[in-house]
């Protein structure tokens, strides 16, 4: 089974989420929606101060397969993203957690965090589908 | 569950992501799509192909039936193990299926269509063999895996223990039958190598034969993306039977001599030859970053002009390519509307690489 980092939190549509000091949320897909996917050689990021609805696609990351939607976990702006990945797809594949990381996104409302869901319930999500 | 070829405990045993293809359980890769496409174009990887349809012809008039049943002609068969890759038609020229034809002695051939054309090809072959009196009998004993890559006929060679010298010498589009094993120099990858059909029941010994001497297992998601490097056409994607092979970069394989050898289609695309196609199959690759997919909008001078009907990204060229039907004039660029944007492309001449090499 994929790795799912405890101090992560995740959403239903396999991003991760990790909360900066500063209060913005670093975002990526997590292993497990990396590995379905398969070798990434496409990633396009959102623009930087964009905003986006909770749940709205702003991002696509393509395989040889096929391409996916990447979307916001919550409501709020763009306030970085991972420009690496237009000449290094394959860094969501290799490091997802880390380097593959894909935008940064200040919430409206720092609580929306807490709504997402926790490695554990993710990690129990990823095995239900698996059966 | 699908249906399983003789190999498929070995592709689960080994790891392979299992995907349905025309209704058999395929693996799609063994972990990585890309190390695996470059694995046959450096050195050698192979495939398992058994879920193609191999029918053997029987009969004596089985070169009249092929004449008017195929749009190649068989008379370019003369020799023993020779094999032609041609369009199977319906009258109004529209493509059935593609598949090759090997002549294997005066009465007898044998044709390798696609897999998920099986039934309709089945009937349409058995319907049209009847007046000519031929025995039609599918090979659903015989497993095929395709060894293809620079080092592919090496390494067959190898695991056939003695490989005869006929073999060793043997030209491409040629076949040869060693012992149970029919071995054809031909594939689907732009790549040198083998596809060998050989009776189910060996198939697993075989091919873990080929994985000691460092044969890499591959899924047919590589086999996609080389066939498309390589520029030929995917049954269904690229052709069906609403089109021609004149409007799908095919007319090279219709055999227009002699004029009174009247294979089905044939008035229909005469017609078609004489007033010029309205379309045409082109090659395409992106310009801009991002990736080709089947049926995005392709536009020539700002209009929208076709479609892709098979993109994808190239491993070797690290550019998306596809393959695009536009009218007959386009030429030199185009663009291709991904996701709401256009962007800027290139319409070319396939192959896009050729034994390990891009070509454009």
């Amino acid at each position: 089974m994929s790795e799912v980092p405890d101090d992560l939190h995740y959403t239903k549509s396999h991003e991760w989420v990790r909360k900066q000091d500063d209060g913005s949320l670093t975002v990526g897909i997590s292993a497990h929606a990396q590995d379905l996917l398969g070798d990434l050689v496409f990633v396009e990021v959102p623009e930087e101060g964009a905003r986006f609805g909770s749940g709205d696609d702003c991002a696509v990351v393509e395989s040889v397969k096929a391409a996916s939607d990447v979307y916001c976990p919550v409501t709020g702006e763009v306030v970085a993203v991972n420009e690496q990945l237009a000449d290094t797809p394959e860094t969501v594949n290799q490091d997802p957690y880390g380097d593959g990381w894909i935008f940064k996104v200040k919430p409206d409302d720092e609580a929306a965090f807490g709504d997402l869901l926790t490695a554990s319930a993710y990690a129990e999500m990823i095995a239900e589908d698996s059966h | 569950m699908g249906k399983h070829t003789s190999l498929y405990n070995v592709h689960a045993a080994a790891g392979a992501r299992i995907v349905d293809f025309g209704g058999w359980d395929m693996p799609v890769d063994y972990g990585s799509q890309l190390d695996e496409h470059h694995q046959v174009r450096l050195d050698v990887g192979m495939f398992d192909v058994s879920h193609m349809t191999i029918v053997d012809l029987h009969g004596d008039r089985c070169r009249d039936f092929l004449r008017q049943l195929l749009a190649n002609n068989v008379d370019r068969l003369q020799e023993s193990g020779k094999a032609l890759y041609t369009c199977m038609l319906n009258e109004d020229g529209g493509v059935i299926d593609d598949l090759i034809v090997y002549f294997m002695g005066h009465d007898w051939f044998r044709v390798v269509v696609n897999a998920s054309t099986r039934d309709k090809d089945m009937a349409w072959i058995t319907e049209h063999a009847k007046i000519f009196g031929i025995d039609v009998r599918e090979r659903d004993d015989l497993a095929m895996i395709a060894v293809q890559g620079p080092k592919a006929r090496e390494r067959v060679h190898e695991a056939l223990g003695s490989a005869p010298e006929d073999l060793k010498d043997m030209a491409p589009f040629y076949a040869h039958a060693v012992d149970d094993f029919f071995i054809a120099r031909t594939g689907y990858t732009g790549e040198d190598g083998y596809e060998i059909m050989l009776p189910a029941d060996q198939a697993a010994a075989f091919w873990n034969k080929l994985v000691a001497l460092g044969v890499k297992p591959c899924g047919l998601g590589a086999r996609d993306t080389l066939r498309l490097e390589a520029g030929m056409n995917l049954y269904g994607s690229d052709m069906d039977e609403h089109v021609t092979p004149l409007e799908s970069a095919l007319g090279w394989t219709v055999a227009w001599d002699p004029d009174d050898r009247n294979f089905i289609g044939r008035s229909r695309l005469e017609e078609q030859r004489k007033l010029k196609p309205s379309h045409k199959l082109v090659g395409v690759i992106l310009e801009d970053k991002g990736v080709l997919r089947d049926h995005l909008k392709v536009f020539v001078d700002g209009l929208e002009a076709g479609e892709i009907t098979s993109g994808s990204f190239s491993p070797t060229l690290g550019k998306a390519i596809g393959f695009a039907r536009v009218p007959r004039e386009a030429d030199k660029n185009c663009t291709v509307e991904v996701r709401g944007k256009q962007l800027s492309a290139r319409i070319v001449k396939p192959p896009f690489v050729r034994n390990g090499k891009p070509c454009l």
